[in-house]
């Protein structure tokens, strides 16, 4: 131990004996948030950011069912009309009032950020409705008007008065500035170094069980530094966590690794409109049966995943039990002798190499086992700063895409990856494929519309079924998530499968 | 060396650099198209292709090559560099922000490089095949091979997590100085952070250097003049420290002063890994968000400092050594 945190211990030892400690966290993500302005970037910086600054309306519990926050209670009124109840007697950091009139100013201010108003579209509009509740009013039935409320963070409109503007590669006001509810307060801000946190004294909640009163918050970007910090004590929390650290960090005494089977799906899309042998659905199911799937999470995930066969992750309303990973080389073969490719294809592939968990060597190994079927593969991968780019080209016949749910719906998945691509509805953006299948667009446009959950849960699960059966697409897995502490330090209790920690109910003991 | 030859040498690196930086934003700026499309990292997954190209019109994204540069040019030679996407200020003040941390860790690095390589140097050209030398050159070996970024993840295996005895990462405490400079060079805690950057940054060029000077040495030590002076019946102490290590150095100034340059280089490395709030670290991630202001700005910074770098070693070089002039000076 240094000798400078030995004399400290030794000075906080004596001078707080008697005192309520005041717990620090001292933490580390891989990057710190991009602005202060929670609508301008929809990305999980941005929204664990919200978390520990603002409250949502509703907010997702462990249980993936809706727990009150800012809203106290709701109901349905209608169709088209949800009511939310506010709670009373809110304060905002700079000392105002929370009233409905905030929260509907920032739910205009959503549906004007090129980042939210996608997910805000279907919503009509937000009316008042006496100074403590608001109601959301939207186009036609609409079943993800909960799943939407976790987004809303009333923010202080009278804060920002005439200074709202959301500018998204320049300074504004909000991006250095905000006023929220939240647990927390921003103490200081030095960008991509430091963040600090501070406690908000008048904090609403007065069940949370949080005692930490300050957090300290550093960027490290090298995943081998990151880990090193914590094993060293120089910080006591850290995500995430690189797979090739996870036994050396459970196995260690003096940290806690808790890992969450995730909600990010991986796959790979085989472009239908470069290759003529990928319209044949027999060709995709043969590449589907080549590359096995449960040996990629095994070996190169180190089981740091769960082998896929749909998109929808275990607990999502489109979650269907009865499809399995189905690995069988022998049937790939015959599959591709029946389409009239025995002697094999040979076709692209464009992977990233910094954007999934071992994204490049996936990638990799699903060319060798590719090769197995004769299917010749030309691998080229690069960071996703170039990826991008060449997705939006649909530049090689098959490319790596990972999709996690902004909405935590089944639905999004379908939205953007499976249904056939329309540039001006937007839908099927990230669809390079471009694989079609009318019954599919019209099932998930349908669901979009659907309130009954049982019902609704039906028409999704065929949909999974549809694009299992036809291989729309080759799903690869889940990623897991992991995060890491320092003993002592209550993680377990505040980390969720969306990735936004609850720190302010957190506990250090 | 006249006043007059001195200002004329350098009116005309002025002018170099000047063509020299126009080259380089012209390279930057001509790349900038390949380093990816900024608006992906600005904007969420879900945006529509509509919307992002709505957005790339507004910053001025969509205009033609000679429009975009025109524009960067006219505001450039205005002193502004553009504005970063990430940090959401002048680009130029970004880096000049970081510069301080980047230039205190080439600083101790460069004590450090200065402070071992003479003397080790010097001593294994003398002693050469005691049992010492054998051991340095054999470290040396190792320093060169291993690339810094591994090195760098070694030190903060060893000392961070095994012994605990360094911080692993960032700058530590830092002192304002009046003028605006945060240094960590006058806080404790500053100074015990950067040990293990500095150690690392160093760990490339230490090695060269001692073999450098150990050669440069070895032949010093063969001439004639050495044998005269030795022959006249000077000390062998003087001969050596005096006569032959004062011409051993000015071949090694002139390398040396080139290669403390791309010691700025390997910052990128050092810094990334150490997560060291620095110049290098800054231009890592900008490249990594496709932040394009700040990258051409660094890269126009980082000439720029080369360019000053070589100027000063020029200079020195004249001064140690009488028997050189300024290269088309005034004779």
């Amino acid at each position: 131990m240094r000798l400078k945190h030995v004399l400290l211990a030794g000075v906080c030892a004596v001078g707080l004996s008697g005192i309520a400690e005041a717990k620090t966290l001292k933490m580390a993500y891989d990057a710190d948030p991009v602005s202060l302005d929670i609508h301008e970037q929809l990305s999980g910086g941005t929204l664990q950011l919200s978390h520990m600054v603002c409250d949502p309306l509703v907010r997702w519990a462990s249980d993936l069912s809706f727990e009150p926050r800012l809203a106290e209670s709701w109901e349905r009124v209608n169709e088209t009309t949800v009511q939310f109840n506010l709670r009373s007697g809110v304060k905002f950091h700079s000392g105002n009032t929370m009233t409905a009139d905030d929260v509907v100013w920032t739910f205009n201010r959503l549906k004007g950020s090129p980042d939210f108003k996608g997910i805000f579209e279907p919503f009509k509009a937000m009316n008042k409705v006496g100074d403590n509740s608001v109601e959301i009013v939207t186009d036609g039935p609409f079943p993800l008007v909960m799943h939407n409320a976790t987004y809303i963070f009333p923010l202080d409109s009278k804060f920002y008065e005439g200074k709202d503007e959301i500018i998204k590669h320049g300074d504004s006001f909000a991006s250095k500035n905000i006023s929220c509810t939240g647990p927390y307060t921003i103490a200081s801000r030095e960008q991509g170094v430091k963040v600090e946190f501070a406690r908000n004294a008048d904090y609403w909640d007065s069940n949370s069980p949080g005692n930490v009163e300050k957090i300290v918050f550093t960027p490290i970007k090298e995943s081998p530094t990151r880990v090193a910090a914590l094993l060293s004590g120089d910080v006591d929390f850290i995500a995430p966590v690189p797979p090739t650290d996870l036994g050396r960090i459970s196995d260690d005494p003096k940290t806690d690794l808790i890992t969450k089977s995730g909600t990010r799906i991986i796959t790979l899309q085989l472009n239908q409109q470069r290759v003529e042998a990928f319209k044949d659905p027999k060709v995709r199911l043969a590449i589907v049966h080549a590359i096995n799937n449960e040996a990629i999470v095994e070996k190169i995930m180190r089981g740091f995943g769960t082998a896929a066969a749909q998109m929808s992750p275990k607990g999502y309303l489109g979650y269907n039990d009865s499809l399995k990973p189905r690995f069988d080389l022998d049937k790939a073969k015959a599959l591709m002798a029946e389409a009239g490719h025995a002697d094999g294809l040979s076709v692209t592939m464009m992977c990233p190499n910094n954007r999934y968990v071992n994204d490049a060597k996936i990638c990799e190994a699903a060319s060798a086992m590719l090769s197995k079927i004769n299917i010749k593969v030309d691998l080229t991968t690069m960071p996703k700063a170039q990826y991008w780019p060449k997705f939006d080209e649909r530049a090689a016949d098959i490319m790596m895409i990972g999709w996690h749910s902004d909405t935590e719906d089944s639905a999004n998945f379908y939205e953007f990856l499976a249904m056939t691509p329309n540039a001006d509805t937007g839908r099927g953006q990230y669809n390079s494929g471009n694989y079609s299948n009318a019954d599919v667009d019209a099932m998930t446009e349908k669901t979009l519309k659907m309130t009954d959950d049982v019902e609704r849960a039906k028409v999704l699960q065929g949909i999974e079924k549809i694009l299992y059966d036809e291989a729309a697409y080759v799903p690869l897995h889940w990623q897991d998530l992991a995060w890491a502490a320092r003993k002592g330090v209550n993680i377990d209790a505040v980390v969720n499968v969306m990735n936004f920690p609850y720190l302010g109910d957190l506990v250090i003991e | 060396m006249k006043a007059p030859d001195l200002a004329a040498f350098l009116f005309r690196r002025l002018l170099q650099a000047a063509l020299v930086m126009f080259v380089i934003s012209l390279v930057g700026f001509s790349i900038q198209d390949n380093l990816g499309d900024p608006l992906r990292e600005l904007v969420g997954q879900s945006v529509s292709e509509a919307e992002r190209d709505a957005l790339r019109d507004q910053m001025g994204l969509n205009d033609p090559f000679l429009i975009q540069y025109g524009r960067f040019i006219t505001r450039a030679v205005q002193g502004d560099l553009g504005t970063s996407y990430f940090f959401k200020k002048p680009a130029l003040e970004v880096i000049l922000d970081k510069f301080p941390a980047t230039f205190e860790l080439v600083l101790v690095a460069t004590c450090i490089i200065i402070g071992f390589s003479v003397p080790l140097g010097v001593y294994t050209a003398i002693h050469r095949d005691s049992l010492i030398t054998k051991i340095i050159m054999g470290f040396s070996i190792i320093g060169i091979s291993v690339p810094v970024f591994l090195t760098a993840i070694f030190a903060i295996y060893i000392f961070s997590v095994l012994l605990g005895w360094m911080p692993s990462f960032g700058r530590g405490d830092t002192y304002a100085l009046p003028w605006g400079w945060e240094s960590g060079l006058l806080t404790l805690d500053g100074l015990e952070h950067i040990v293990l950057p500095s150690i690392a940054l160093s760990s490339i060029m230490l090695p060269l250097f001692i073999r450098l000077i150990r050669a440069e040495m070895m032949e010093v030590l063969q001439t004639e003049y050495v044998k005269y002076a030795r022959a006249k019946g000077l000390r062998t102490r003087r001969v050596r420290y005096v006569h032959a290590l004062k011409n051993t150095l000015i071949p090694v100034v002139s390398l040396g002063g080139v290669k403390i340059g791309t010691l700025i280089a390997y910052t990128i490395l050092t810094e990334t890994v150490f997560q060291w709030p620095g110049m290098g670290f800054l231009f890592l991630e900008a490249v990594n968000r496709v932040d394009t202001p700040l990258i051409i700005a660094y890269i126009i910074i980082v000439g720029l400092i080369f360019v000053i770098s070589n100027t000063l070693v020029d200079l020195i070089y004249t001064w140690i050594n009488p028997t050189i002039k300024f290269v088309g000076g005034d004779r």
